[in-house]
């Protein structure tokens, strides 16, 4: 069980010394070397905003004006965070502005208010020990993934898109939605949990053990 | 947590998420091993939490719209070209300029008062639990201070860093957008409409650029 945190610490490393030298340029002015600076992370930028907005033109909007926030406040960071940390935190407070505007902050402030304390008990004990990587070069596994994580209300989603995808920590997760720490452990718990008993049915059903290159056989 | 030397299973549900996080403390974790090497239903669902944050961490699980990558480097570059968004070499003149004004306009501040200052606002709501080295913006002539890239930043050319402590010392407080949840009526049972109603007159204060 000693490896447990291997998992959840797979976040991102500190910027590289190249990625410290691009900042310090674009700082200095060169601002044509910052789409090189942010390539690494768009793919992240648009999922944080597309988590929050659940709609991919929007999303993409967003995740373009948070660059374009990032490139002119870029000399406000400081190197000592993660640079893709602070591009994810831009990116969600400028998704969750959109939203607000939007929606005028109505349905939030409701569905906000439900309680989220109440144990949540796992359904399924389905044995679900190894999944190879590989499972995921099948469009349809990867498509039952973001089902599965669409079906989750927005407040587990969310938090679960930070930490898990994204790979914020959890004060930082806290800080990018306004919500406390509490909330955040909470919400992670939930959303991991219902994920795995979505994940584990199909499991059972078999969906994920079809796997093309299993034992190196091909099923076609 | 728990007090009693007993891990149960419902014990092994609710901490399953720090413990994989790692952030349980020592004799509570070696208690839940031992609980895993006698209860297959709890051992099965600690590997089936564990893949889902391996799954869904992959890269792969974020797909993107075709042509998005280019779209992007065609806004930024269309951002560079955009009369009076541009950040040419000279402007950076700017900067050692307005850090004086700041610093000056800092020294008559601090002359002036004493630490703690007083609110800067008759409105506002002082800030509370809010983690004191936690990087926020202030702009010269505005009373509140913002999560980085907030939209609600008055004068926008006249922003500086510093954290939150410092924010809070020299009397502004947090901006009941972006930094809502650190108010201190946050919690005490007033619907963030009210909230936002009540601190309306406060966002409103000096009119975009024109406040000056």
């Amino acid at each position: 069980m000693a490896e447990a945190n291997v998992v959840v610490n797979n976040s991102v490393q500190a910027g590289t010394s190249h990625e410290l030298e691009l900042i310090d340029r674009v700082q200095r002015g060169e601002n044509s070397l910052f789409y090189e600076l942010v390539r690494p992370y768009e793919r992240r930028v648009f999922a944080a905003a597309m988590a929050i907005l659940r709609n991919e033109s929007d999303a993409e909007d967003v995740a373009q004006e948070a660059m374009l926030k990032a490139l002119r406040a870029i000399r406000q960071f400081r190197a000592d965070a993660r640079f893709s940390t602070w591009l994810i935190q831009i990116t969600v407070n400028e998704a969750l502005m959109r939203r607000r505007k939007d929606r005028n902050g109505v349905m939030e402030a409701i569905d906000d208010r439900r309680d989220e304390e109440s144990d949540y008990a796992p359904r399924d004990f389905a044995d679900w020990r190894e999944i190879p990587s590989e499972a995921l070069e099948r469009k349809e596994v990867r498509q039952r993934l973001a089902q599965a994580l669409a079906s989750l209300d927005r407040k587990y989603r969310e938090v679960f898109v930070l930490r898990d995808m994204e790979q914020l920590n959890i004060q930082e997760t806290a800080d990018a939605l306004g919500i406390s720490i509490a909330s955040v452990k909470t919400r992670l718990l939930r959303a991991r949990l219902m994920l795995r008993d979505l994940l584990a049915a199909g499991w059972e059903q078999g969906w994920f053990s079809r796997l093309p290159f299993e034992k190196g056989t091909k099923p076609w | 947590m728990v007090n009693d030397n007993i891990v149960n299973c419902e014990h092994v549900w609710r901490e399953i998420s720090n413990y994989l996080e790692d952030d349980v403390d020592a004799s509570f974790r070696s208690r839940m091993d031992e609980h895993f090497q006698t209860c297959s239903a709890c051992r099965s669902l600690l590997e089936g939490t564990r893949n889902v944050i391996q799954l869904y961490s992959d890269e792969r699980m974020i797909e993107v719209p075709s042509g998005f990558g280019s779209r992007l480097q065609h806004r930024l570059a269309q951002s560079r070209r955009a009369p009076g968004r541009s950040w040419s070499p000279w402007s950076a003149w700017l900067v050692p300029l307005a850090a004086l004004l700041l610093i000056t306009g800092g020294v008559r501040i601090a002359s002036s008062r004493t630490v703690p200052q007083p609110l800067l606002s008759a409105h506002a709501q002082p800030a509370r639990n809010i983690p004191p080295d936690m990087v926020v913006v202030v702009s010269a002539d505005a009373k509140q201070f913002h999560v980085p890239g907030c939209e609600f930043i008055h004068n926008k050319e006249r922003e500086r860093t510093l954290t939150a402590k410092e924010a809070v010392d020299q009397g502004y407080v947090p901006c009941v957008r972006c930094l809502r949840k650190y108010l201190q009526t946050a919690s005490a049972g007033r619907t963030s409409l009210e909230m936002e109603a009540t601190s309306e007159p406060d966002i409103a204060g000096p009119k975009q650029d024109g406040g000056e």
